[in-house]
């Protein structure tokens, strides 16, 4: 079966992420970035679908001309090729705009399955695959932390918080999976060296069909008119043990009905 | 002139940096404690591509430069320097004789076992009366009836002993040369009758680095086990040192960063007088001081190793570069020790190992006296011969 995979390069969840205080966009600039790690399970199941039903991967990228080190890692862990998205016009693009771009590009492909990650860890704002899913128009099937393909169908399991749900769908279809989904493999070193020979596809945004005017920051449906910092939280209660803390602490989750 | 490494090199450093850090990293305390060869790291080593990394794919490698060789190794040993010394050993004294020298049935027969980390191979060169004067071998093999008898004992031999070492290439005499005994090197499998290992030594540091002492009894190789040219030994262990030595000099750039990057870490928490440590200047000082001297180690491992990728002559820039590299590091160490007062010495914390590990690599792959007799050597258009620069032998 072949796969599309979308992968994001994002500023490192490890560092601390800036807003241009005019813009309101991050700042990407002198940062260090990678894979979104949501992503690394994206690939990882991409992978595990085409190695079982002996297809293979695109993957699927937009983002500035650095980016393309985030789809080398997922060539390097195994993906076949890959169509990657990179036009200075689409600087400030929102998430809208993000799923037509990288909707045209999975629909040059064969693809059958779209494997996503649920949200972004930059971005946040998981609405990219499901957009994808709707222009594409193939039922997104979301938060998987399982996933299995069968004869023209996708299966997956998600937690959620009132139980399990399984979830079946016909293909071709859209998926999300969660962190724990799989263990994502590190890309050998074979593979690095053979990522440096596998075909990435660089359409414009005409070849793509898309009009120059209805992207970018000026083509952002969604505009974000002002940034607050989050409220600090409230101190916690300190239980202190003397002897009856076990008894308070039950007492406090019998409160909020929670147990 | 442009210092940044390509993509391919960026990235592997990129993995092996992840992979130190998930990996190899948190089981080095326990692996230094119990004196334990870390098997199951070297197998994941080897699922990475890690063994094979500077050799090309017709022998099983990975096909990428010495250059990503020396990141990965760097990395690594950032994260623990018995498993770095562990790869180092099995890349560039194991793998490359046989790679350089070996015939395509030796190569065929080995390479692709070693590349891929199944199997180490070992190299046996230094003996108790033959140290920095390896050209003193005193190991012998005779041709008879189509095999080489050999007899003799080599020590401080890294990675022959361990449950999945499968040779060794030793140095012997094997007849007379021009003024100085002739030199060849021989491949000898593990299990043949008349060679044995020692145990294990106890060393100061390198605890999960199998180290031991080799004798050879009347040990019995076939005649086809002779690795290159009869009598070409010496020249060939001169070349597999040469790029051996920038791997050390790799190595201890690892460790030397593991020493800063704790420094860096505790001097930030630690607080006396009111402040953390590290808005002392005598701390800054020793900070800057490691990260310049480790920067400049860096670089001189990294023009070395530029050298071996453009198939021209290291010597005399391997030789600088593992001497830099192999003081820095060892001054990192005990500056890192300092930074941690107390705490630095209890085995409670990395730098203690740090201190303990990073010394050998003064004295493994030639000494850093025998590293400057080198560089003298080259200064005085002598090529880096050492026997060359000292002279005849004096009578004993
Ligand atoms: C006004 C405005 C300006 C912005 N400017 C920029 C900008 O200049 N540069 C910029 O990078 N972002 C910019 N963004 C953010 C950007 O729109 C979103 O980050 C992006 O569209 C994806 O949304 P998300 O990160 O919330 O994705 P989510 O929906 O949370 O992502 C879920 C999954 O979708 C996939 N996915 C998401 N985005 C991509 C992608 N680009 N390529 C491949 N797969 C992807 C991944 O698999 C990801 O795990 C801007 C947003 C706004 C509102
Ligand atoms: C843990 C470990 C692993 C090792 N692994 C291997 C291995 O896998 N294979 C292998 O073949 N060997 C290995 N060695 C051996 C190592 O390469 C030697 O120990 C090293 O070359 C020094 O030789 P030596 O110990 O005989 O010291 P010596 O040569 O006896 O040196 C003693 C001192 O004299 C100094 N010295 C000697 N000659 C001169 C001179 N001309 N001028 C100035 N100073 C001089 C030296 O620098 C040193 O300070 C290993 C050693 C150790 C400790």
């Amino acid at each position: 079966m072949h796969v599309a995979v979308c992968v994001k390069q994002v500023p490192d969840p490890s560092g601390v992420g800036r807003l241009d205080p005019a813009t309101h966009c991050l700042v990407r600039e002198g940062v260090e970035v990678v894979m979104d790690p949501g992503d690394e399970y994206g690939v990882e199941a991409a992978l595990q679908v085409a190695e079982a039903t002996g297809g293979d991967v695109t993957v699927v990228s937009m983002g500035p001309a650095k980016a393309l080190e985030a789809v080398r890692k997922a060539l390097a862990m195994g993906a076949a090729r890959a169509v990657f998205i990179s036009d200075d016009r689409l600087r400030g693009s929102d998430a809208l705009t993000t799923a037509r771009v990288l909707a045209a590009a999975i629909a040059r492909t064969e693809a059958d399955l779209v494997i996503a990650g649920t949200e972004s860890t930059d971005g946040y704002t998981g609405t990219v695959p499901v957009a994808i899913a709707e222009l594409l128009d193939r039922p997104a099937l979301t938060f998987a932390k399982h996933l299995e393909v069968g004869d023209g169908t996708v299966r997956i399991h998600r937690q959620t918080e009132v139980g399990h749900d399984v979830v079946e769908g016909p293909l071709p279809a859209v998926v999300t999976v969660t962190g724990g989904i799989n263990e994502p493999r590190y890309p050998s070193l074979k593979g690095i060296m053979a990522a440096r020979g596998k075909p990435v596809e660089q359409p414009t945004l005409e070849e793509l069909g898309i009009d120059p005017s209805t992207v970018g920051l000026a083509g952002a449906a969604q505009r974000v008119v002002a940034v607050e910092p989050a409220a600090q939280r409230a101190a916690g209660q300190v239980v202190v043990d003397d002897g009856t803390a076990a008894a308070r602490l039950v007492a406090f989750l019998d409160d909020l009905k929670v147990i | 002139m442009d210092f940044e490494l390509s993509p391919e090199q960026a990235a592997i450093r990129a993995t092996c940096r992840t992979f130190a850090d998930e990996v190899v990293a948190p089981q080095a305390a326990r692996a230094d404690a119990e004196a334990a060869f870390p098997y199951a790291v070297v197998g994941q080593m080897g699922q990475l591509g890690l063994f094979g990394l500077p050799y090309p794919a017709s022998v099983g490698g990975v096909g990428a430069d010495f250059i990503s060789y020396l990141c990965a190794l760097e990395e690594v040993s950032r994260g623990d320097a018995a498993v770095g010394i562990t790869l180092e050993a099995a890349v560039s004294l194991g793998i490359a004789p046989i790679y350089h020298y070996g015939t395509p049935a030796q190569q065929e027969r080995w390479l692709p076992d070693l590349c891929a980390g199944r199997r180490l191979w070992a190299f046996g060169l230094t003996e108790p009366e033959a140290g920095s004067d390896a050209g003193g071998t005193r190991t012998r093999a005779q041709r008879q009836d189509g095999h080489w008898l050999i007899n003799g004992t080599k020590c401080y031999i890294t990675n022959a002993g361990t449950e999945i070492s499968a040779g060794v290439t030793i140095t012997a005499v094997t007849g007379a040369g021009a003024g100085r005994p002739a030199i060849s090197a021989l491949l000898v499998e593990r299990g043949t009758p008349g060679y044995e290992q020692g145990p294990p030594y106890r060393k100061l540091g390198w605890h999960a680095s199998d180290t031991r002492e080799l004798r050879f009894a009347d040990c019995r190789v076939p005649e086809a086990n002779l690795l290159g040219r009869d009598g070409g030994g010496f020249s060939q262990f001169l070349r597999v040192l040469e790029a051996g030595r920038v791997a050390i000099a790799a190595l201890s750039v690892g460790v030397a960063q593991a020493c800063l990057d704790a420094s860096l870490r505790h001097a930030q928490q630690r607080r006396q007088f009111g402040r953390p440590i590290s808005r002392f200047q005598a701390i800054q000082f020793k900070l800057a001081d490691m990260a310049t001297q480790i920067e400049l180690s860096r670089l001189m491992t990294w023009r070395a190793g530029a050298l071996i990728d453009a198939g021209r002559p290291a010597g005399r820039f391997a030789a600088m570069a593992k001497l830099h590299a192999a003081e820095t590091a060892t001054a990192c160490a005990n500056q890192a020790v300092q930074i941690h007062g107390g705490s630095g010495f209890l085995e409670d914390l990395p730098v203690a190992r740090y201190y303990r590990d990073v010394k050998i690599n003064e004295i493994g792959e030639g000494t850093s006296e025998v590293q400057r007799l080198v560089i003298a050597s080259h200064l005085l258009g002598l090529g880096g011969s050492v026997s060359a620069l000292i002279g005849p032998e004096e009578p004993g």
